[in-house]
């Protein structure tokens, strides 16, 4: 694609879908970076070296993550908590959540040349719209307008090992993250298995689709972050560099 | 589907809540079971988006999601379960308000739609047609002031709120005229008596009315 006129390090933004009108001209300096990954797969501890490491490389990083929009973030947890709401109109609370975000954090942030850090995006969302039953293309396409990140990272824990790390970080399994609220199995141990060997399924799906990058997250927590450190130093690299 | 599903759609001013209200009331009187369920009143998702509003924060793609949202729940809640119960559930505005002020904010249409296409199409969907100085005139009788997203604000159309409001239920019309017929709309003349406009809405009705229903109407005022 031929643009005119562009800004120093400038790119045109790439949309999954459709896109937002209003940003379609929008030009980007920084780069996207996703970590993907189920509970206590050591995503945030994973997100907090690689932002100490940026940032003494140099580089402003913007950490964003679900359900932290000023708009909606708090709306979830209290409907969650009040409501036993349906499965689309949460999903659809989510994608408004992730949306506010999106416009206002996130590409506000790659235009001012800002390295962004996700703690999950659309891939979560969409995984667990599917396993709860919505229509695949449906979940596909309320995302199109977000667009694709240089990089994703999938942490990839069986889910045999996941429950031990669960256990030991809260001692107890979360309702939602079980799958409690879909009915697989009145045993919550059991229902956790299925619902995450289901998402880790959705996950292996999309890896060809998003161009997933899957990290084996079985390691210790010291290996994987050399692991991440080391792709994302080589793709900075290239991109700074060509 | 057991039930009956029936949707008034128009702008603000075109008189369809009155006449949802009358055709709340007529089959009521038969002894039918109806449910009525109106735009943006989900109890969970109203504080939110009021909320947004107020900060005036919402973006089109936000503000439309929280619409989906708004409906979604009262779709998976009331809407859908009413129907398969055997109701005449009456939607004042349906999905096509959604894809009508969503498209005028600039959201890609195709997109719009697909959020949509969980909702069940209408048996029947009535628009009522009124030229948009008369439904503005009647909007702003008695109302000093518009809201910021009621009178399209965030469209940059206009300083003027009045203005805005003009120019926005304008281009909201020129989409609900280019819907009306590959939507399959029964248009109603909004600029009729309101007796009369009652008496075309209750002649489609009865079709979908059971089989034992006189055919006789019933002469009732509202206030």
């Amino acid at each position: 694609m031929k643009h005119k006129q562009r800004e120093l390090g400038g790119r045109p933004v790439e949309f999954y879908g459709h896109g937002i009108n209003h940003l379609q001209d929008v030009e980007i300096k920084g780069r996207l970076i996703v970590i993907e990954g189920p509970d206590a797969s050591g995503r945030s501890t994973q997100i907090e070296k690689i932002t100490a490491r940026l940032e003494a490389d140099g580089h402003a990083v913007l950490n964003t993550g679900l359900k932290r929009s000023e708009l909606v973030s708090k709306g979830i947890l209290e409907a969650k908590q009040n409501y036993d709401l349906g499965r689309k109109t949460l999903a659809l609370f989510y994608a408004a959540d992730f949306a506010d975000q999106f416009e206002y954090k996130i590409i506000p942030a790659l235009q001012a040349g800002y390295i962004v850090l996700a703690d999950r995006y659309i891939y979560t969302l969409i995984a667990r719209n599917v396993v709860r039953g919505l229509d695949k293309r449906w979940c596909h396409n309320l995302y199109g307008f977000a667009i694709k990140p240089d990089l994703v990272f999938y942490l990839d824990v069986e889910p045999s090992v996941l429950i031990h790390r669960v256990f030991q970080k809260n001692l107890s399994l979360d309702h939602y993250e079980s799958g409690a609220d879909i009915g697989f199995s009145n045993d919550m141990y059991e229902s956790f298995l299925i619902y995450q060997n289901k998402i880790s399924r959705e996950f292996h799906l999309m890896q060809k689709r998003y161009g997933l990058i899957p990290i084996n997250g079985n390691r210790t927590i010291a290996e994987i972050n050399s692991d991440l450190q080391h792709r994302i130093d080589q793709f900075l690299d290239k991109v700074m560099h060509s | 589907m057991e039930g009956k599903l029936i949707v008034v759609e128009g702008i603000d001013g075109s008189g369809k809540s009155t006449q949802i209200h009358l055709l709340e009331k007529w089959l009521g009187y038969k002894g039918i079971n109806v449910f009525k369920s109106e735009w943006n009143s989900s109890e969970m998702v109203k504080e939110i988006t009021s909320k947004g509003k107020k900060k005036g924060l919402l973006t089109p793609t936000t503000f439309s999601l929280l619409h989906a949202t708004d409906f979604a729940d009262r779709y998976e809640r009331n809407i859908l379960p009413l129907l398969r119960a055997g109701y005449f559930v009456l939607a004042d505005r349906y999905v096509y308000t959604a894809f009508v002020r969503d498209i005028v904010r600039g959201c890609n249409p195709d997109w719009v739609r697909k959020v949509y296409d969980f909702a069940i199409k209408p048996d029947l969907a009535f628009y009522f047609k009124v030229p948009v100085d008369i439904a503005v005139d009647r909007i702003l009788v008695g109302r000093p002031k518009l809201k910021y997203y009621e009178a399209g604000m965030d469209l940059n159309l206009s300083n003027d709120p009045y203005e805005s409001y003009r120019i926005f239920q304008g281009r909201i019309i020129d989409q609900y005229d280019s819907m009306a017929v590959p939507e399959g709309f029964t248009i109603i003349d909004g600029t009729l008596n309101i007796e009369e406009q009652q008496k075309t809405v209750r002649k489609m009705i009865m079709p979908l009315l059971p089989h034992q229903v006189p055919s006789k109407k019933v002469r009732r005022t509202q206030s």
